[in-house]
């Protein structure tokens, strides 16, 4: 325990010496998350900086090993680099579908020269990462992919398209699974692969979004050439690794996204007070009063929930199937918060854009509107509720 | 740092000898036996002696008085295994609810005489608060005055649980103000015994112990006050909290049995050729059932570790953790009975036992209307 309080004091100081006043602040106007890769705009001063000197460190993976770009740290030691950086502000110096949903199944299942290509690029933010999971017909049902990858000489030829691809038009490379075999059971015929999108052939569009949003595309590939040696895992068994990652995928999303608290955010119940321009005292609309007390209780509960799963899984067991209950909690739970809010904003909860509506109001109405794909990206809930009644709870087919 | 949620090894060897011992000695059965027999003293004593003797009774109190010194995580996985089979026992009454006014509020001649008495087994006490239908923890009616020789306490009390087997309760009174004050309240040893005092034992739904108390101008000593008179709220809401949240975590050993006896069910039962469990109506009714158990178990551990790692939001913790237990102990008695069908109906299957007693718990010292209500004020809206 002395040591790991040496570290806290390390760490501590290492943060203040390095991490510039800019990133220890809540978000401006325009400023956003560092995501990396090619397109990467640094909205935020002293961002691009911040990045540099964490991956020198190792820090933006600091469990990693040190030959794939991170520090080595053992799991308790991250955790508390992770509280120290929660004490001090400091924003995350990068965030990446690449280090939280790719790397973990590279790991586990990518060749020695597959590691040494993808990791590090990760580490350093140098490459941005989609995920080319769903297509127009195959979204609960994911295994029906069609998107075709056919051998020719040491390359894969992909033919086909993705669709709810999460920010492909600022992403630089792709996690894809493709049909390599089209007789068989379908979990049986389809393949990992990684490619560069930056060549002849790709083509990506953004969605527009009822939230006016578009943070998703429909992606197409036309005779786009892969190399076999990108290819993740056997020929085939690329279910396998999907199911891992997309564990991976829920556990994120459970945990929020390790999500950076953007904005010092005011609780429900000021912020019902100040909407109802109520006095001291009990909120005078009950309705909502109790829909905050649910919502709140519920965040405790599932706070509780989440923190016990990780103590039990310190062990360093990957994440298990409960993940599914937490991804379909944490979504659920964000829709009914993002409802409240618009709720309480009444007619003015109603606006679109421009004049006449407090910019608090309009951002609540966005994300109301946006929440409403938390309980569909990612398996729904219905495929959640599937998933707990298969593999937690023994159900029968 | 809060201490984790996952059972140390110690923890985990109290669990599984809570779980040998209510097995083997009290499984349901032995409740439908108290029930059916109309027992006298409504819980089984001899279980409750070799629960005695591996300490339960003094969990929570001091090793000089003859307890543990352990907390409410401990009694919690006591109370936990004792859901499971809805074995009635003096826990809440003696231990939880009378103990910690002792413990909290009793001179050190109380502590003594009483506590040393609930560890070694030889007392029960029983807390006589409610006067309503509906849990107010200040509302009361009954008054007690000052004499020459100490208190006269008149009024009349309902749903004392073990009242009628207990030796001492311990009443709460008003000194001063009105009936909803929070000021005023006072808590006073009374011998059941006393001239003055009539119990009467009350038949309910789920066979437990409830009484109804009359306190027709009884007269005690000074020395029978505990605590300062007119000042006893502090001591109330902590009671309150501590018994809410060891009810908590009762009720989430009844959750659990529910929900395991109706999977266990759903993988059994045949109908159209096939098992049950198989359609998916069921499947996603079982699973958002399952997510609530686990969500309820993760705030019911948070709560009993509130209080003992003396936390300032134990009254959030444990409001949210009652609040759920109940709301999912119904849940769980509802679900249970209705996916059991026909048979869930009858007595004999013993799923229904766990919806009344879950319709029980959670009216006992506030179902989940009352905990939001207060979660809702203690966050200040």
């Amino acid at each position: 325990m002395a040591d790991l309080e040496t570290f806290r004091m390390e760490a501590r100081a290492w943060l203040e010496a390095n991490c510039p006043p800019e990133m220890r602040k809540p978000f401006q106007q325009g400023e956003s998350l560092v995501w990396g890769g090619r397109r990467e705009k640094f909205s935020a001063p002293g961002s691009k900086l911040w990045l540099e000197r964490m991956v020198a460190k190792g820090w933006t993976v600091p469990t990693w090993p040190k030959e794939y770009g991170g520090a080595g740290l053992p799991k308790v030691e991250a955790r508390v680099l992770q509280q120290e950086m929660r004490a001090l502000g400091c924003r995350p110096a990068l965030t990446s579908f690449g280090m939280t949903m790719l790397a973990p199944v590279v790991m586990e299942y990518g060749t020695p020269e597959q590691k040494q290509k993808f990791l590090p690029p990760i580490a350093r933010g140098e490459i941005r990462w989609c995920q080319g999971y769903s297509e127009p017909g195959s979204g609960s049902d994911l295994a029906s992919l069609q998107c075709a990858a056919v051998r020719d000489s040491d390359d894969y030829v992909v033919n086909g398209q993705k669709i709810w691809t999460s920010d492909a038009h600022h992403s630089d490379w792709i996690f894809c699974l493709v049909r390599t075999n089209k007789s068989g059971p379908k979990h049986d015929g389809i393949s990992f692969l990684l490619f560069d999108m930056d060549q002849p052939g790709v083509k990506i569009s953004p969605i527009v979004l009822i939230s006016g949003a578009s943070d998703f595309c429909q992606t197409f590939f036309d005779n786009v050439r892969v190399p076999v040696s990108h290819r993740v895992g056997p020929e085939n068994a690329g279910w396998t690794i999907a199911k891992r990652l997309l564990q991976h995928e829920r556990e994120m999303l459970s945990e929020g996204g390790g999500s950076y608290q953007a904005r010092k955010k005011r609780s429900l119940g000021e912020w019902a007070r100040e909407r109802l321009g109520a006095g001291p005292g009990a909120l005078p609309d009950t309705d909502i009063r109790d829909r905050i007390v649910r919502v709140e209780m519920d965040q405790l509960a599932y706070s509780a929930s989440l923190r016990r799963s990780m103590e039990a899984a310190k062990a360093g067991r990957g994440p298990g199937p409960e993940t599914s209950m937490f991804k379909m909690v944490v979504s659920e739970m964000s829709k009914r918060r993002a409802d409240v809010r618009v709720r309480l904003a009444g007619v003015q909860g109603l606006g679109w854009e421009g004049e006449g509506f407090d910019e608090n109001d309009l951002e609540a109405t966005r994300i109301w509107l946006a929440s409403k794909a938390e309980s569909i990206a990612g398996g729904t809930s219905e495929i959640q509720r599937n998933i707990i009644a298969k593999r937690v709870l023994g159900l029968p087919d | 740092m809060s201490s984790p949620l996952i059972l140390s090894d110690d923890q985990e060897l109290i669990r599984d000898s809570a779980r040998e011992l209510v097995q083997a000695k009290s499984p349901i059965k032995e409740m439908r036996r108290l029930r059916d027999t109309r027992d006298a003293d409504g819980f089984s004593r001899a279980l409750w002696k070799e629960a005695v003797e591996l300490g339960w009774a003094g969990i929570p109190f001091a090793e000089e008085l003859g307890g543990a010194g352990l907390g409410y995580a401990e009694l919690g996985i006591v109370l936990e295994e004792l859901g499971r089979t809805l074995a009635p026992t003096p826990i809440l009454s003696t231990v939880v609810l009378a103990g910690s006014a002792v413990q909290l509020a009793g001179s050190a001649a109380q502590k003594e005489q009483l506590l040393r008495g609930i560890c070694d087994g030889s007392r029960v006490l029983a807390l006589a608060h409610q006067e309503t239908p509906r849990f107010a923890p200040y509302r009361t009616a009954t008054r007690a005055e000052k004499t020459a020789s100490g208190w006269r306490i008149t009024g009349k009390k309902i749903f004392v649980l073990d009242g009628h087997v207990a030796d001492t309760l311990v009443v709460v009174a008003r000194v001063s103000g009105g009936e909803s004050d929070r000021d005023g309240l006072g808590l006073f040893l009374v011998p059941a015994t006393q001239k003055g005092v009539a119990i009467a034992r009350t038949t309910v739904i789920d066979g437990r112990n409830a009484a109804q108390l009359e306190l027709a101008g009884v007269e005690i000593g000074a020395d029978a006050a505990l605590g300062v008179p007119g000042a006893a709220a502090d001591v109330l809401d902590a009671v309150f909290d501590r018994g809410a949240a060891a009810l908590a975590a009762e009720m989430l050993g009844g959750i659990q049995e529910a929900f395991d006896r109706t999977l266990a069910y759903l993988k059994a039962r045949d109908q159209f050729g096939v098992k049950i469990g198989t359609f998916q109506a069921l499947k996603h009714r079982t699973a958002d059932w399952f997510c609530e158990v686990e969500l309820t178990r993760g705030i019911v551990l948070e709560a009993l570790r509130a209080i003992d790692g003396g936390s300032k939001d134990i009254a959030r913790f444990v409001s949210a953790a009652k609040a759920r237990a109940s709301d999912t102990f119904i849940l769980s008695g509802e679900e249970g009975v209705q996916m059991h069908g026909g048979i869930g109906m009858t007595d004999e299957e013993d799923i229904g036992l766990f919806l009344k007693r879950a319709r029980a718990a959670e009216q006992t010292l506030g179902d989940g209307g009352y905990h939001r209500d207060r979660f809702a004020k203690l966050g200040g809206y």
